[in-house]
């Protein structure tokens, strides 16, 4: 049982944050309100249920392969992406590289800075 | 056992759920074996290989995308409850992330406006179409994140989703040589970044290559950076006219 406990809680949080972006207009996913209405419960709680873990780690190994399905859906654009193909790929790959270095940079920065005040 | 007969069994099997579904486990399957023959190069990352011999094997059958949906729709639907649980390796490094809150917060916002105003700029530099453009622009968020704004922002989900995959990939290419030439040798700030800029893919390979400290890292950067997008991006989108 503790497999279809943990799933109905993911489930159950994942309705609510549903629930919250349709109800309230709030333009977020509503997977997304339901990861911010977990973390809650599991802050108030103080800990991850078994159940829940067990449920929640087994999707997070398989991630990946959830995301095939979608993935599948590129065929059904081929006319967009050739229309646009260097376009997309020049994009991607520079975007990506300055989105990288930046990131990188200004964490290792900030983190080394803010370890060395905490410091002293 | 006749023509007709097999004809028929073509017909009633191809538009049942049950094919695609295999279809689908199938064919990640075969994507895992053929990346560990590659040794694991990003280049043969297993959706990507997974995705490739799907399309082959609809375009081959002759059976349309809608109709595979039908079926890999229960997978699909998966993504939903794993969004949520993305909360658990959250909550298990809450420590570290509130000690590192400030530079984590500050790192997130920062990249987070680099990826989207990188994209629109060369996308438009380039001479994008509106709508590729638009599906571009979550590119580095999860996939569920990313279709949601997609739509909202009148992309294309399903498009935008490809993209997405495509950024994971390149992502986790260029991530350790662009590491090495900045001297960024932190773990966690490695899977920080890498979370932040190439979602689930650089989240797996934070776990795989660099250790469970820079998975968690990533991990985190992947939930919070969709959350956070989620809300940035409409308004930049917004600041460039679009």
């Amino acid at each position: 049982m503790p497999l279809i406990m943990g799933m109905s809680v993911l489930l159950g949080c994942q309705f609510l944050g549903e629930l919250l972006s349709r109800g309230l207009a709030i333009p977020v996913p509503g997977p997304v309100l339901g990861m911010v209405v977990l973390l809650v419960v599991l802050l108030i709680l103080g800990r991850v249920p078994d159940s829940l873990r067990l449920a929640g780690e087994g999707l997070l190994r398989y991630l990946t392969l959830l995301f095939v399905p979608a993935g599948v859906g590129l065929m059904v654009h081929f006319e967009l992406i050739k229309a646009d193909f260097w376009v997309l790929g020049i994009t991607l790959v520079l975007s990506t590289a300055v989105t990288l270095a930046v990131t990188g940079k200004v964490l290792d920065r900030l983190a080394k800075r803010y370890a060395k005040g905490v410091g002293k | 056992m006749n023509l007709a007969a097999l004809d028929a069994l073509w017909v009633y099997l191809s538009g049942n759920p049950l094919l695609s579904l295999l279809a689908t486990l199938v064919a990640f399957t075969l994507a895992t074996r053929i990346n560990r023959l590659a040794k694991g190069s990003p280049f043969a990352h297993p959706v990507i290989v997974a995705i490739v011999l799907l399309i082959g094997f609809l375009l081959v059958t002759g059976i349309d995308y809608s109709t595979y949906f039908e079926g890999a729709q229960f997978i699909h639907f998966l993504l939903g409850p794993a969004t949520v649980a993305l909360a658990i390796p959250l909550f298990d490094h809450r420590e570290r992330v509130r000690r590192m809150l400030v530079p984590i917060v500050l790192a997130c916002l920062t990249g987070i406006v680099t990826a989207v105003s990188s994209t629109l700029a060369i996308g438009l530099v380039l001479g994008a179409r509106h709508e590729t453009l638009l599906s571009m622009a979550p590119r580095s968020v999860t996939s569920p994140i990313a279709m949601g704004i997609a739509e909202q922002i009148g992309g294309i989900p399903s498009l935008a989703a490809g993209l997405v995959l495509l950024t994971g990939s390149v992502g986790c290419a260029l991530g350790p040589w662009l590491f090495r030439q900045l001297r960024i040798e932190d773990p966690s700030v490695q899977g920080f970044t890498m979370g932040l800029a190439a979602h689930g893919f650089g989240t797996a390979q934070s776990f795989a290559s660099l250790g469970a400290m820079a998975g968690a890292f990533a991990g985190l950067a992947m939930g919070l950076t969709g959350m956070v997008t989620a809300f940035i991006l409409p308004m930049v989108v917004s600041l460039f006219g679009l």
